[in-house]
Formats: structure tokens, sequence, C-alpha cells
């Protein structure tokens, strides 16, 4: 489907494979899969810098454990697309020192299941060498991470660490729950010059969705309202968007105009975005597939109440992860994370609660 | 006795030369005992670990770089960036904890940075900077630059999987590093034969394709020697190589360390072998240097630890206003 020694141009418009010029529709907005976008992300930075890399386990020759970059290796060369051993921590550990010498690598950590395997080199070294140097030494690394719950792998490959990265200061932790961000988020990022981590969402790999044909770096920053609605502010990110925006939609048959908040980033947050949305809503509602005790719903639910509590008519709720190593079984599996149903059923609870 | 450790040079070594080395291990060993000092009086705070003995390594092994190559250390490092070349008032404000220090006070003894003098680092993970090196000597490769990058550690880390993961990436990805070594036989107070199976580190290089050299870390102008040779090589074939170099130190792990874990009379013994006596005697038994010029480089040193304490004291604090300043970059990405 991709072009091989496709010549090096770096018109975003030339990325876009011929498949997907077929599916390009009459508002100009093409329908591509989350895969895709990511893969058309990784070749427009590629593209445009020639100090980008990417690097990680069978992102080459295997073309991706989920096959995000497929044929990238061959369009690329070895010098760019760099597959390596199974070594986390040193190949994150080479990234940060990748980018100090003047690179702009982007690090795939195959899962985040394996991060933890990296996770001095990002809290000792990614984010603390700006500070630690006293502003000397810049770390402008993109470090991607795939993640979500969802295909029956058990507890050591369901984690779901994003409240863990977005504990830590000194980094930049973006979630990319769709697929406009799946295309953009990328480009971004790699323009900052501190340590950036994105978490992809495999459960949304082959989801198709319609984004503008001229799609690319988005704002990484801000959060975005995905629906506007005026009952209830339902905040979410990564895997609970999509699902928040199908429970709105349901919602909105029973006469509820929820509004859906893409968090985005999770670090700094963008809390203004949040407090907007309540003080119009004045009904929170917070969901994340990550275990319950201190994760970054926590987090908003603490701001919420220190700083505009008078604006709420109900309690802020949480929907997060069941406290349980994820377990194999299907039912159970589906059990242990916030589903559609769930968050219609707490929204309904919570406006009676009114 | 001191005669007997005279050392025979392993290269013909000119006056000026071997004068400099001398002024520089004399200067890293008057730093640091005053450095010492001045933890007891409570001006230097935290971690403080001295090199006191080890001079020789760090001194000799920067006779083979170039200004244009990387320099990454452990949290011992206070040698490594005074022979660096960085300003030792910089170095003696960072431990203050002084805007005026050389990483703006904000890392102290551990985490001195110059990133004009491609210093980077006081590391304070035990083999967290291997990989990092590897990926400075990577994107060297990957820009075609032709400086290497030198990365200093001790035996204790090449008990890390880290060591592990770098050797064999930078092997595998021909990475000029020079991984250097600094086997002082005690990763705190647990003695080699305690945390390593095979205790010859050089064995280790070998396994990973990577041509490595043992050498005595006591003696300045083998150290010299050898890493001018390993950069050589480096530089040549843009291959890694492991530089071991054997040495002792002389004082505690850190000033909590209360020594349980030798003998008081290893230590003596060791220092009988004390690099800086025996760069001396060398020096004078070759007539290059005369006692003179002993008492004028001690009053030069003393002059300039003298120096770096008052450009210390006269430091300023960062006002507590600055205190979130270099978490994030002042440029923010926006779109």
């Amino acid at each position: 489907m991709i072009l091989t020694n496709w010549p090096g141009n770096n018109k975003t418009a030339l990325c876009i494979t011929l498949a997907v010029f077929k599916k390009m529709t009459d508002n100009n907005t093409i329908k591509l899969t989350y895969r895709e976008a990511i893969k058309q992300a990784i070749r427009e930075a590629l593209q445009k810098d020639d100090r980008v890399f990417l690097m990680g386990e069978d992102v080459g020759r295997y073309g991706g454990a989920f096959a995000a970059t497929k044929g990238l290796l061959q369009e690329f060369g070895p010098e760019r697309i760099m597959d390596t051993p199974l070594s986390e921590s040193g190949f994150v550990g080479a990234g940060i020192g990748a980018a100090l010498g003047g690179m702009r690598p982007i690090v795939e950590v195959m899962t985040v299941n394996f991060s933890l395997l990296a996770m001095d080199q990002v809290v000792n070294n990614a984010a603390t060498l700006l500070h630690m140097s006293g502003g000397q030494l810049n770390v402008p690394l993109v470090i991607r991470m795939s993640c979500g719950i969802g295909r029956q792998l058990a507890a050591q490959h369901s984690h779901s660490w994003e409240p863990l990265y977005a504990h830590i200061a000194g980094l930049k932790v973006l979630s990319a729950g769709t697929h406009e961000d799946a295309r953009g988020m990328l480009l971004t990022a790699l323009q900052d010059p501190d340590p950036v981590i994105i978490f992809e969402y495999n459960f949304l790999l082959n989801k198709e969705a319609e984004i503008p044909a001229n799609a690319g770096a988005v704002n990484i920053t801000k959060a975005k309202i995905r629906r506007e609605g005026k009952d209830i502010s339902i905040i979410t990110y990564g895997a609970g968007v999509y699902k928040a925006l199908d429970a709105a939609k349901e919602l909105s048959i029973l006469g509820i105009d929820a509004e859906v908040i893409d968090l985005r980033v999770l670090r700094p947050l963008d809390a203004a975005t949040i407090f907007n949305s309540v003080k119009k809503t004045h009904r929170a509602l917070l969901v994340e597939e990550a275990w319950s005790s201190v994760n970054v719903s926590s987090e908003i639910s603490a701001r919420i109440t220190e700083n505009i509590f008078y604006d709420l008519d109900a309690p802020v709720q949480r929907l997060g992860g069941v406290e349980v190593p994820v377990p194999y079984p299907k039912h159970l599996e589906d059990a242990s994370v916030p589903q559609q149903t769930d968050i219609i059923n707490k929204v309904k609870k919570m406006l009676q609660h009114a | 006795m001191v005669e007997e450790t005279v050392i025979q040079p392993v290269q013909a070594i000119e006056k000026d030369h071997g004068s400099r080395l001398l002024y520089q291990m004399i200067l890293i060993r008057r730093f640091e005992e005053k450095s010492a000092e001045l933890y007891t009086k409570e001006k230097i705070r935290g971690f403080l670990h001295l090199y006191v003995g080890e001079e020789a390594v760090a001194v000799g092994v920067m006779q083979a770089l170039s200004a244009e190559d990387n320099v990454l250390c452990t949290y011992r490092e206070h040698g490594h960036a005074l022979a660096r070349g960085i300003d030792a008032g910089a170095i003696m404000a960072e431990m203050y904890g002084k805007v005026e220090g050389c990483s703006r006070g904000r890392g102290g003894s551990m985490h001195l940075f110059d990133a004009k003098k491609n210093f980077y680092g006081g590391n304070a993970i035990v083999g967290g900077h291997l990989g990092m090196a590897v990926g400075m000597a990577l994107a060297s490769k990957k820009q075609k630059k032709n400086n290497i990058t030198c990365c200093f550690f001790g035996e204790g880390a090449a008990a890390e999987g880290e060591f592990h993961e770098a050797m064999n990436l930078a092997a595998l990805w021909n990475a000029p590093v020079l991984f250097i070594c600094e086997n002082n036989l005690y990763a705190m107070g647990t003695a080699i034969r305690y945390s390593h199976s095979v205790v010859e580190i050089e064995k280790k290089g070998p396994a990973y394709g990577i041509e490595t050299m043992a050498v005595d870390g006591m003696d300045i102008l083998a150290v010299e020697k050898a890493a001018k040779e390993a950069t050589g090589k480096i530089r040549t074939t843009g291959r890694p190589f492991l530089l071991v170099c054997n040495t002792y130190r002389f004082r505690a792990h850190s000033m909590f360390d209360a020594e349980l874990y030798r003998n008081k009379s290893e230590v003596e013994e060791w220092k009988k072998r004390d690099p800086i006596p025996v760069l001396q005697q060398l020096l004078l038994h070759q007539n290059l240097i005369n006692q003179n010029d002993i008492e004028v480089i001690n009053k030069e040193v003393q002059e300039e630890v003298q120096k770096a304490v008052d450009f210390a004291e006269t430091g300023t604090w960062e006002p507590v206003e600055e205190l979130t300043k270099f978490v994030y970059s002042e440029k923010i990405s926006e779109k």
C-alpha cells in the first residue's frame, strides 16, 4: 500500500498513500485507520527533518509489532529506522544521549508494559538534565509507547501507566486518544526542546476515522472539547475518548447533553479548559482506565475541588480501573475498566442527584 | 620508601607536560581536601565523594581527549571536571549551591555540568549514564562528526544491567565510545570479589566484541599512553573501546562512610603508590623539575584553591521565586 522510495518531499500531501486518496471525501477529509495516522506522522517527521530517526524493538525488519512502521525501513534505510535489541533502558538512554548530541530521536517502546525497564532513564536522565545542569542541556526526545486494555493480554501486558508518567516533573506527557492526535502530536512533540512521552492506544489501531486531508501538527499544550454540551463534563483521555463520545451520543437520545473533554496533555495539565467546562455544566465525571487510586482523575478532582468547588451542583465522580491486576478472561477484563454503559449509568445517576 | 616506588616512564616525558600533569593532580588533591574541610564546616552539604588517590585516571585520560569530545562521569567527578578545564571557582560555587556554580547551583557535588566544555555530568545513578554515552556517540556518528564520547564509571557500574546493555549497543552500532572503568575495588563498601563473579573487568569487553585493555591506574603516564592508544583506535575504526584503570580510593566512599569494610593497612599499602609523589619523584629523578618547581606548583595550586573558595563564598543564592525554573524550557511549543 505504501509507495516505497517515494522521493523525499516535505509536502504533507505527498505522504498520503494512493489507497488513502481513494478514500478522500467531498469535504476534503480523509478516512484512515489509527495505525495509518501513526505511520503518516512518522513518515512526515522523517521527511521533514534529517535529525529525526526512529529506534525501537522490531520497528524495522518486522515492520513494527503492530505494523505501524511497516515499509519505513525500506523507505528510509537502517540509519533512520533502527531495530534495537531488547534493551529498553539501554536504547532509551541512547535516545537521551542522541538528543543531547543534536539529533531528534523518536524512541518507540513497544508497549508501555516494558517501559518500566527504562523508567530510570526517563525519570533520572530525560526529566532531570535540564534542571540539574542549570538550564544548559535540553533533551528533545520523543518516546512513543503503545498501551491499552482489551485484547485479553492478562496482567503483565495490560498496564495503564499514564498516571505514573504524568507524575514526573520535567516530562511532557501526551495521550493520543483520537486519529487527529495520532497524526499530529508527534510532529509538534519533535519541535519541543523537552522530553515528550506519547501514549498510543492499540485497540484503536484498526479503527477508521475521518480527519482533514491536510491534517498535521497539532497543539500539544491544551485539552480539547471533543463534543460540546451543557449538562455534564465527561473528562477523559486516551482509551476513554471514543467511549465517552459514544456514551454522549446515547445520552443525547435520553435528552442529556454531555460535554466531552479529551485531556490530551496529562502533564502539564490544561486546567483552564477543564475549569471553564465544569463552570458551564456544573458537573464533572472523570473517566480513565488506570487504577483509580492516585490516577490522573484524582489530580483533576482535587484541582476542581480546590479551585471551582462552588460551581459544582454535584460531587465530582470518577470511573477508573478496578484495582486488580488485569485478568485474562474477556468478561473479567471488560469488567475491570469503565465501559460505555458504565459511563451512561453514572451520568444518569449524577443528573438525578441534582 | 618513596624511592622504591619510582616508576619507569612508559614514554619520554617533556618537562612542561610533566609539570602540567603534576599540577593538575595536585590541584585535584588540594581542592578536594579543601572540600572535605568545607564539608565539616557545613559550607558544602549533601553527598561529597572524594577522588583522592584516583587522580591519575582522570588527568591521564583527559590528555587523550580533544575539546570536541564528550565527557560523561560518575558522581565522583570533581577531578574530571577540573582536569577538563572547568574553572575551580565554578565547581566550588556549585558545591556551595550558588548561582555562579557550573550548574547554577542546581546540581551540587554530584552534578557538575558544563555544556561549553562538552562535560555532561556528574551522573549519580550508578550506570545510568552509560546508555546516554552510547547515544551521544551515535549522534556524532550520524552527524558525521569526528568526536568521540568518553564515559567514566566504576567497577560497581559494571555489575549493572546498564553496563551490559551499553556495551552491546555500542558494539552493535559501532559507536565511538571510550568506556573508562575506574576500578577502585569497592562499590561503596562491597569489595569487587563480592560483587563480580569475574573480577577482571577487562574480560567483559571482549564478550561484546569490544577491544579492551587494563592499565595501572596509579601510573599517570601509563594511563595517558593507554588512553591515547584507545582514542587513536576509536578515531580510526569508529569502534568502542574499554579501558580498565585499576586504581584505589584513599578516602571513604562519602562523608558518611565509617570504612568498616577494609583494613587501614590495605589503605596504607595503596598509599605507597600514591600517583602524585610517584610522578613527582619521577620528574625529579629525571631532572625535569627541581624542588623549587614543586614549591611553585604547590603555591599556585594553593592560590587557585583559595580563589575558588573566595569565589564560592561571594557567590549569590538563587531567589526562591526561581525555584521552578529549568523544569521545562522557556520556549514553549505552541502550534
